[in-house]
């Protein structure tokens, strides 16, 4: 995963240039397609039929209105976590971190809206809420980038071990300290639906998914149109070059980890203010690392990721009940995004060498 | 191993170590390689010579199983064989040192020299570790096998590499471009080993730029030029030919005997890509300049150093913390003043990095104090200094000078990312950011399709110019080059002499470091020595200059 691989080969990521767009889209296109025919070819050789597997999750995820919104509700908290690794891996430094970080930020937020909600009317109190989620994950970064900063540890193994005792921890405080004495399950108290994230004109899509995209093009912005946004770049480029060049590569590192956990922390609140409004212990719905596939799709580009989130939440939410009328495994959406992630590095593969030649 | 004994002309009767039978290597728009017919014998040095493009890499990493030929046989011990991987050539008794180091650094000599063995056997220390003295005696070496190899200067490097190419007993050793990162001391090491392996048998392909190492070393001189095979000297006639009639056949050879008109052809013929010879075959200033350099000659510069002022740069009593495995600095201290040029020579790894890093701001120093016209920038980092107008062009152009995959014009203000006018409040301003590298590139005959081009698509010699305009820029005070030449061929070799030139014409301060002597005896104006992690002396660029810096290489003291 350095510089050579899928990041950065096949256009110039430093600047934002549209040259070469169409191509880049034909990159994609084919493997999305070689990867649903071949999902196709696997349903068939299970005896199954592909053709009605893909018609139910169209159906159910996008044509139906109720479907389209679960979809788009669904992509809000999935856009925050992409933003946040894009930070990390565009600076070179791999954030896996993201489960741990996005259920502290979440349980943070669980307990503190309801408790807040007395004092404070519900427009600051969902800021508050969410401004401090976003302080719990990053946080909970700052031991890896610490490490990483000072002594060069591998953060890939300090954020997954960070992430395991973010879950734990997350689900000791709520058994423990957070816990509504008023449910027998264990789970924080839970925020009451009128004082949640608004929902967006009538609809069940609460307007996190707006802060979601929005988030999403000021990390593009960011990456391809500042100062800031290239030091990153150059760091996950080249860290002998960003010391060469004189960048405080400490304050970087630390910086961007900070940032990435941040919105991986915003994320959670996100879900937390406008979906469920409580954390249930053992709920971990894992979506930091099913991300991490998607954002590589996606090269690290942001306006990339939104197609592969839709794509993906929409897999997610039509993959459930068409898994269960044709009879497959739930989890037999993974296989796809698996193919694609396959097929996605042979195109990859096959384009580097026809430039070549 | 067959007996040392050397004939002249080829298909005596001898069966040759490895020939080329009418090898062709395309590449895209370039023929690298042309119909190449080419025998090497057991204990004999064969010379390969012709500028950058004309072929010699590429005949060797064929040879070395890197590449395969499109067209003709490899012959080794007069049988065609398919050397289609580097494991295959090191089967075939091939053994091949290549420009670039490839070492793993974090590992130590003997455990790189043992990486090439077999998955399943387990590794055997004491084995190796014989071995290696068995090589190290042979080649009369001495190197700690137990040292990480991120510790050994590039020289030292290159030794183990060569104990790596020798390590099963090959009989065909591929040097490319050796004694290009060697001092006068190191090539003369590299010559005795050369000869001892010569009269083991071993068939050597020497690949360099220099006609004097040529005639030094090589029993045989084969020339290609454009990717063809331009001609040959055999032995015989090499010992019968005085040294200006082995000069102008071998220049004869390498530029196109009939001078222009038949060189301006070829010229038009080749493909962009290799300017090198392009350009020499194209501009004749140019070439008259190449071949002055190439015979040795020197451009000497008129000295105007005013050294009635005050200096630029002082440095006093510099040292840097000791590194893991690298020579620090011990109490350095030198002045320099305003459009002077002082070169550092020295064998490599004597401290002349840290002294770069230091200067640079790159790496903290211990003891000791710097000032820039008068004021004290001890303390301040790379950002602090480039402000003011420090300069650093590092060695590793690559490695850390540029960012492959990132443009030309990045690469050109990557050391200005955040500040005016290219940014205003941390907004990128891309337009005038690759308008200014557009003029750049123009100003400085940077050969690049455009300016978004990965800076690592470019060759050698551009990647250079890139370095050479972002750090040779008017805001220049002083400017600390780490061995400006080193891989470059003699055109490129030429431009970056003549731009750091310019630059002390203008005022600028310059610090060169080089292990090429004859190079800082060209444009210095004072020569300064490096031994272990001290300035050993400085010394004016006069007659007695040479004499002196080679003793103060070897450790005498000023």
């Amino acid at each position: 995963m350095t510089s050579r691989g899928i990041t950065t080969s096949g256009s110039t990521t430093e600047g934002d240039t549209a040259a070469g767009f169409a191509a880049a889209l034909l990159r994609v296109l084919i493997p999305v397609v070689l990867a649903l025919v071949a999902g196709g070819l696997i349903l068939l050789a299970l005896g199954k039929d592909p053709i009605g597997y893909y018609g139910y999750v169209l159906q159910r995820s996008l044509l139906r209105w109720g479907g389209a919104q679960e979809t788009l509700t669904r992509m809000a908290p999935l856009l925050l976590i992409a933003a946040g690794l894009i930070v990390a891996f565009r600076a070179g430094l791999w954030n896996l971190g993201g489960d741990g970080q996005f259920l502290l930020a979440a349980v943070a937020s669980a307990a503190l809206a309801p408790a807040l909600s007395p004092w404070l009317p519900r427009g600051p109190n969902l800021i508050v809420c969410m401004l401090v989620g976003s302080l719990v994950g990053s946080l909970w970064s700052l031991i890896p980038a610490l490490l990483k900063a000072r002594y060069g540890v591998n953060e890939i193994i300090t954020t997954l071990m960070m992430s395991f005792l973010g879950t734990s921890f997350a689900n000791v405080m709520i058994k423990l300290v957070l816990r509504d004495p008023d449910t027998t399950v264990p789970q924080t108290r839970s925020l009451p639906v009128d004082d949640r994230l608004p929902r967006l004109f009538g609809t069940t899509i609460h307007c996190g998914l707006l802060l979601a995209i929005l988030a999403v093009v000021l990390v593009h912005l960011m990456m391809t149109r500042t100062a800031f946004g290239l030091k990153l770049q150059v760091l996950g480029a080249n860290r002998a070059a960003a010391i060469h060049a004189g960048l405080r590569v400490e304050r970087l590192t630390i910086g961007a980890f900070a940032l990435s956990a941040g919105l991986i922390g915003l994320g959670g609140a996100v879900e937390v203010l406008g979906v469920w409004g409580t954390v249930r212990a053992d709920w971990n719905p894992a979506l930091g690392l099913l991300v991490v596939p998607l954002v590589f799709l996606a090269r690290f580009n942001g306006y990339a990721v939104m197609g592969f989130t839709l794509f993906f939440s929409a897999l997610m939410v039509g993959g459930e009940s068409a898994a269960r009328r044709v009879g497959v495994p739930q989890h037999y959406v993974l296989v796809l995004v698996a193919l694609l992630l396959l097929f996605l590095a042979l195109v990859e593969y096959l384009d580097q060498t026809r430039r070549k030649s | 191993m067959p007996r040392a004994q050397t004939a002249d002309a080829p298909g005596s009767g001898r069966v040759a170590v490895a020939a080329l039978r009418r090898v062709t290597k395309r590449y895209p728009g370039i023929v690298a390689l042309d119909a190449v017919s080419l025998e090497f014998h057991p204990g004999e040095i064969h010379v390969l010579l012709g500028e950058n493009g004309a072929g010699k890499s590429t005949l060797v990493s064929l040879l070395a199983g890197m590449q395969q030929p499109d067209d003709g046989d490899i012959l080794i011990d007069g049988v065609p064989a398919a050397i289609d991987s580097p494991r295959r050539s090191m089967d075939l008794g091939i053994g091949a040192v290549f420009q670039r180091v490839l070492l793993v650094p974090s590992l130590s000599v003997i455990e790189n020299l043992m990486l090439g063995g077999s998955w399943l056997k387990p590794l055997a220390r004491t084995t190796a570790l014989r071995r290696f003295e068995e090589l190290s005696t042979l080649l009369g070496i001495r190197i700690d096998p137990h040292a990480p190899v991120s510790g050994l200067s590039l020289g030292e490097q290159q030794q183990v590499e060569i104990t790596r190419a020798l390590w099963r007993d090959e009989k065909l050793l591929l040097l490319d471009e050796p004694t290009s990162m060697l001092t006068p001391q190191g090539v003369a090491d590299l010559g005795r080993m050369m000869r001892r392996l010569k009269e083991q048998g071993v068939a050597l392909i020497l690949i360099t730029h220099k006609l004097l190492e040529a005639y030094e070393f090589g029993d045989r001189i084969s020339v290609l030029r454009l990717g063809r095979f331009a001609g040959d000297i055999g032995p015989s006639r090499l010992k019968a030919m005085s040294e200006a009639e082995r000069t102008d056949t071998v220049i004869g050879l390498m530029f196109g005997a009939a001078g222009g008109p038949s060189a301006a052809t070829d010229a038009a013929d080749a493909p962009a890509d290799t300017a090198a010879a392009a350009a020499i075959a194209a501009s004749d200033p140019g070439r008259e300049q190449e071949l002055a350099l190439l015979l040795g000659e020197k451009l000497h510069r008129a000295n105007t150093v005013d050294r009635a002022r005050p200096p630029m740069l002082s440095v006093h009593a510099l040292s840097t913390a000791p590194d893991f495995a690298e020579t620090p600095l011990r109490a350095v201290s030198f002045d320099l003043w305003s459009g002077e040029v002082l070169g550092i020579a020295g064998v490599d790894g004597n401290g002349q990095k840290h002294l770069a890093e230091v200067l640079a701001g790159q790496r903290p120093s211990w003891r000791g104090r710097i000032e820039l016209a008068g004021a004290d920038i001890t303390r301040g980092g790379v950002p602090e200094r480039r402000q003011r107008g420090v300069r650093y062009v590092t060695d590793d152009r690559l490695g850390e000078g540029t960012v492959g995959t990132f443009s030309v014009a990045t690469n050109l203000v990557l050391k200005e990312i955040g500040s005016a006018p290219c940014w205003r409040r941390g907004i990128s301003d891309w337009e005038l950011i690759h308008a200014r590298a557009r003029e750049q590139i123009q100003r400085n005959d940077i050969r690049t399709p455009s300016e978004l081009t990965p800076v690592g698509k470019l060759s050698g010699g551009n990647v250079q110019k890139v370095l050479l305009a972002r750090e040779l820029d008017a805001d220049a005070n002083v400017a600390i080059l780490n061995k400006p030449t080193y891989g470059l061929d003699l055109h490129n070799q030429r431009l970056a002499l003549d731009r750091i030139v310019a630059a002390a014409g203008r005022g600028v301060a310059l610090i060169v470091i080089s292990t090429d002597l004859d190079e800082l005896l060209e444009i210095s104006d004072r020569i300064g020595v490096m031994f272990q992690g001290r300035l050993a002396g400085v010394v004016g660029n006069d007659d007695a200059a040479l004499d002196q810096i080679r003793r103060l290489m070897a450790g005498a003291q000023a």
